[in-house]
């Protein structure tokens, strides 16, 4: 494998496990308070429409010219990555909360058990809802990140792959610790996430833009290495010190 | 026939406020997805691409490598701070 493309699995893989843990937190709380019959129907219906999401939208992509769809998708995976980057600097320094899916699950089962429906059949709508949202919405940016790396790349079989093993070990993980998904360093995890989707941004949108990069593919590497030294900076610089015990913000 | 008319305008409104939702959802969707809270990002976003488009046709391909990941680093910097300051805006007072 190239190096773009070991970069291109790390980055994939890492970002579906992301999102699997949001939406297993969700689909984990619909079970256990609504009934697993519903939740995994929703979660089935869920991946039923992302599959032919997928269907109708890979081989348009990849039929588009190389050049208008790497500047396109790289635009779009530097918005995000660069978003996924800021969250991350701001949540390792303290000026934004954690994602934490203990809370998110305690939330989630709360709102459930006071909303009241009709059950009929053994079928609960509210779980049902609730877990297709959930599996829906995390796993449509799944989808976004798996077509736009893999369409530049011109490996969306590569891509899938990578995000299937992420989705099948977070799963597996999910179903053996149950409840304690908090303890998946999710912020670590994102910051990766983010240096290696702003790093491939940068790449295609230069490449479809008529940059000669020096290396070629070899720049990726370099450019997440660039990237992970001025995250690792921002967030030295910006964390409060602490001062006598207490806390004052730099 | 008055109620055969009635239940097709009742199934055509029904039909129509399914595609609406639905592009209204979609275009929600990608507004949160590339925008969201961050629009600073987006803007700096499409004038990085500019700044690079202009460097590559009237400069060389050297300065537009060199250009693009100090850019990025840049709006980095600028949106995080910008997050920073918000963070520590005081809390509006509850209404009453």
């Amino acid at each position: 494998m190239t190096s773009s493309q070991w970069v291109l699995v790390a980055a994939v893989f890492l970002a579906s496990a992301v999102e699997m843990v949001e939406a297993l937190t969700i689909v984990v709380a619909a079970g256990v308070s609504r009934g697993w019959r519903s939740a995994l129907e929703g979660v089935g219906v869920a991946l039923l429409v992302l599959a032919v999401l997928v269907a109708a939208l890979g081989p348009v992509l990849v039929k588009l010219p190389l050049n208008t769809l790497r500047v396109v998708i790289g635009g779009i995976l530097l918005v995000y990555g660069l978003q996924w980057l800021r969250k991350a600097v701001l949540r390792a320094t303290g000026y934004k909360a954690p994602h934490d899916e203990d809370v998110i699950y305690a939330k989630t089962v709360e709102s459930m058990s006071q909303s009241s429906s009709e059950v009929r059949a053994g079928r609960d709508p509210v779980g049902f809802a609730v877990a297709f949202k959930g599996t829906f919405l995390e796993g449509l940016e799944v989808v976004i990140v798996v077509l736009t790396l893999g369409a530049t790349d011109h490996d969306v079989g590569l891509a899938a792959l990578a995000a299937l093993a992420a989705v099948v070990l977070v799963g597996l993980v999910g179903v053996v610790v149950a409840r304690q998904l908090a303890g998946v360093p999710e912020n670590t995890m994102k910051t990766a996430v983010g240096l290696m989707l702003v790093s491939f941004g940068s790449f295609w949108t230069g490449e479809g833009l008529g940059v000669h990069w020096p290396g070629s593919d070899l720049a990726i590497p370099v450019l997440v290495a660039v990237y992970g030294l001025v995250v690792g900076v921002l967030v030295l610089s910006i964390r409060p010190r602490r001062v006598f015990g207490g806390v004052h913000a730099s | 026939m008055p109620p055969e008319t009635t239940t097709q305008s009742v199934e055509e409104t029904t039909a129509r406020g399914w595609v609406v939702r639905g592009l209204r959802a979609f275009g929600l969707f990608w507004w949160d997805f590339l925008v969201g809270d961050t629009p600073e990002v987006t803007v700096a976003t499409l004038v990085i691409l500019g700044i690079v488009v202009g460097l590559v046709h009237w400069m060389s391909s050297t300065a537009a490598w060199a250009a693009l990941p100090v850019l990025v680093a840049g709006t980095l910097t600028a949106s995080v701070l910008r997050g920073r300051r918000a963070s520590r805006r005081p809390q509006p007072p509850p209404p009453g």
